[in-house]
């Protein structure tokens, strides 16, 4: 991430007017390019850099002039995949990430507020507990499943308010209420059968290894979706930031933003978890860099998040990868290790951004 | 993320609105003066009746369990009277410690929320935001991986762990001034390290000493003794005895830095006493009974709309929040049988199904 952080766009646009719109966009353009070619490295590192290593040009050989060696078989069958994963899995926590900020209006609001990590695990407990479900292939439909229907029970819950309409401060404070309750139950469950607790600590790391092609199909379709319908929401999104009635006014249906950004985030946030686990960090952060970098307008914060999602997450892997030669630190873990201190130092650096 | 629903128009409800439209009078409550102090009435009694309903469900703790006891049996047994010995020893030296601890932690976990959702006028404001909670569950988990699972050592970790986290958060957020949203970031960051490497460390552990380290981190009051209780219920009463003594400065405090300031509190000396006095009473209770979740978080909030308060009343946050313990603690040992919960797993669900039933109900009301 080479990209600098410049100052807020509105203040720049008040105080110098187009010209230095259109040095904005210049500056907002080479970042989404230096961000591009960031992610094609680090996709490569990712092919190239694990148990064993292997030069670029093997890499490529495995693509364009496949010889059926060992090391591209490693390369096809191992990395592509989990690579793929990678990609998706960050595009869709960013993305699900940005839009529920922008939704609920909240800084401090992640895709695990609307009870995602929390209905996708204890689905997975019930799996493991009750339906003898063990390998990590078999997780993916059940953490979905919850996921979903526990957005749906935070969402009815969260728009049964007096105004009839999805209120962000209910939608919050039934995410919590709700997540508290499975995450009990689930403690419940597991602290009470062994074998669940102990099939269950492995998926709740958060990893993208050991996934096969079959995952990667399985959660395509719900995070393409989802990301066709964040990025159409953008637009939506930024008038609603200027407050519900304003955004009335300049013609744009709040309560229908509202639904359809819940739908792409439970879309987004729902597939990512099912097939990596619960990750937490991406989603929180990633939206707060964006937005640093680029400013209030929710098209770019999008972009940017679609970007740096899938970058952040495959170079935690790959640094996973390096430290416990031969064996794997798990990206879950890595993610928050990278990308906090980074954080860190931005707030310290910056005068902090609201929304 | 601005709360503080409108208390007063709520008292003031069932007055005359003849006055003007929409403009409501407000004939203050019953209040009761002790020592000059002005003590709202339906404090003190929901205060009361809280209160009786902890020792009610403490007395039914004493009474429940594999070996059962009639009331007249638990008084004996109490003041060591019973004729059978054995009733001496399962009240005395079984049962009592962890009713007490229920009790007394209960109300130290209250008053440790009241403090910190005041200071940061936020309804979600608790330990965790400094990440306290997170730091004593690594520092916890540490000491049971490396050193095997002792009440000793554990409490001592999580001591070490939480503070550390607390200083280092204070830290790095602190710039010639600790800023609000830049704790809150920091905090986060910071929470996020750790909780990776709390899972990380659980995913490694022999099964064993994960489940011991994963029942600790939900917090439990199993297998509580007097030699466990007694100094940390001792060093609760005293610390939220001095919570007490800054009342009145937390609520000058509520109204905004500057009407504090002109009302002669000297806002960051009390503030930094409170913060402490706050993170030191979770850290007792988390060294007795490791982090139990959502007491901090829903007794002030609980407490503050049975009693009608107008902001954060420590009294009620406390007895809500010994309630809210031994209740749960209660269910957590006589719910499944044989299998006993950590009271942390029941807390955090009876505190959700709560919120929700809230939710819902202020749903129904508006309409």
């Amino acid at each position: 991430m080479t990209v600098s952080v410049t100052p807020s766009s509105a203040k720049e646009d008040a105080d110098t007017g187009r010209t230095s719109g259109r040095a904005l966009l210049i500056k907002r353009t080479t970042g989404l390019i230096t961000a591009v070619i960031a992610l094609v490295l680090v996709v490569l590192a990712s092919l190239a850099i694990g148990a064993r290593d292997m030069p670029v040009t093997e890499v490529l050989d495995a693509f364009f002039a496949p010889t059926g060696s060992d090391d591209q078989l490693v390369v096809l069958e191992l990395r592509l995949p989990r690579t793929v994963l990678g990609i998706l899995v960050g595009m869709g926590l960013g993305l699900a990430g940005g839009l529920i900020q922008a939704l609920t209006r909240n800084p401090l609001a992640d895709p695990g507020i609307l009870g995602v990590n929390a209905g996708a695990s204890f689905a997975v407990t019930i799996g493991i507990g009750f339906f003898g479900i063990t390998s990590i292939n078999g997780y993916i439909w059940f953490a979905f499943v919850g996921a979903l229907l526990t957005t749906v029970g935070v969402y009815i819950i969260g728009s049964s308010g007096p105004t009839r309409t999805v209120d962000p401060i209910r939608l919050t404070l039934a995410g919590v209420a709700m997540a508290a309750v499975l995450t009990g139950l689930t403690k419940g469950i597991l602290l009470t059968n062994e074998r669940a607790f102990d099939s269950f600590r492995s998926w709740d790391v958060g990893a993208i290894a050991g996934r096969d092609f079959g995952a990667v199909t399985a959660v395509l379709p719900f995070i393409a979706v989802g990301t066709v319908l964040a990025l159409a929401l953008a637009h939506s999104l930024n008038a609603v930031a200027l407050g519900d009635d304003l955004a009335a006014s300049l013609g744009t249906s709040v309560n229908r933003t509202r639904v359809l950004s819940i739908l792409a985030v439970t879309l987004l946030a729902g597939a990512a978890t099912a097939a990596a686990g619960p990750i937490g960090f991406i989603g929180l952060m990633i939206p707060h860099i964006a937005r640093w970098i680029v400013g209030p307008d929710q098209r770019w914060i999008l972009a940017y998040s679609v970007l740096l999602s899938p970058i952040l997450l495959l170079a935690s892997d790959v640094i996973g990868r390096v430290v416990m030669k031969p064996g794997e630190l798990q990206v879950g873990v890595v993610t928050a290790f990278v990308g906090a201190p980074v954080l860190i130092a931005l707030v310290r650096r910056k005068k902090a951004s609201g929304l | 993320m601005k709360t503080a629903p409108t208390r007063l128009e709520s008292t003031a409800m069932n007055i005359d609105r003849s006055v003007l439209p929409g403009e409501k009078i407000d004939f203050g409550r019953p209040m009761l003066r002790i020592f000059g102090q002005r003590i709202d009435m339906r404090v003190v009694m929901t205060v009361g009746i809280v209160t009786l309903l902890a020792l009610a469900c403490g007395f039914a703790g004493l009474m429940l369990g594999k070996f059962s006891l009639t009331p007249g049996e638990v008084f004996q047994g109490l003041f060591g009277q019973a004729d059978r010995r054995i009733v001496n020893t399962v009240v005395g030296e079984w049962r009592a410690p962890r009713i007490i601890a229920g009790i007394v932690l209960g109300a130290g976990l209250g008053v440790s929320g009241a403090v910190f959702q005041s200071l940061t006028r936020n309804p979600l404001g608790s330990p965790d935001i400094i990440g306290f909670s997170t730091g004593a569950y690594t520092g916890g988990i540490v000491t049971i991986i490396v050193l095997g699972s002792g009440y000793i050592s554990t409490a001592l970790g999580a001591i070490i762990g939480g503070i550390a986290t607390a200083a280092l958060v204070y830290l790095l957020t602190w710039k010639g001034g600790v800023q609000g949203f830049r704790l809150i970031i920091v905090g986060i960051a910071l929470t996020a390290m750790l909780n990776a490497f709390n899972t990380w460390l659980i995913m490694r552990a022999d099964l064993e000493l994960a489940m011991a380290a994963a029942t600790w981190g939900a917090g439990s009051l199993n297998g509580m003794g007097w030699s466990t209780i007694t100094p940390a219920a001792i060093v609760t009463v005293v610390l939220a005895l001095a919570c007490g003594l800054f009342a009145r400065d937390l609520h000058t405090l509520e109204l905004g830095d500057d009407t504090a300031k002109a009302l002669g509190v000297r806002n960051e000396p009390v503030r930094a006493a409170l913060i402490l006095v706050a993170v030191a009473l979770v850290a007792v209770v988390t060294a007795a009974a490791g982090p139990i979740a959502f007491v901090a978080l829903a007794a002030p909030q609980i407490g503050r709309r049975i009693a009608k308060a107008q902001g954060t009343s420590l009294l009620a946050s406390a007895a809500v929040g010994a309630l809210l313990l031994v209740g749960a603690d209660l269910i957590a040992q006589h719910a499944l049988g044989d299998i006993q919960l950590p009271v942390g797993v029941v807390t955090v669900s009876i505190g959700g199904i709560y919120l929700i039933w809230l939710l819902v109900q202020e749903a129904r009301k508006a309409k």
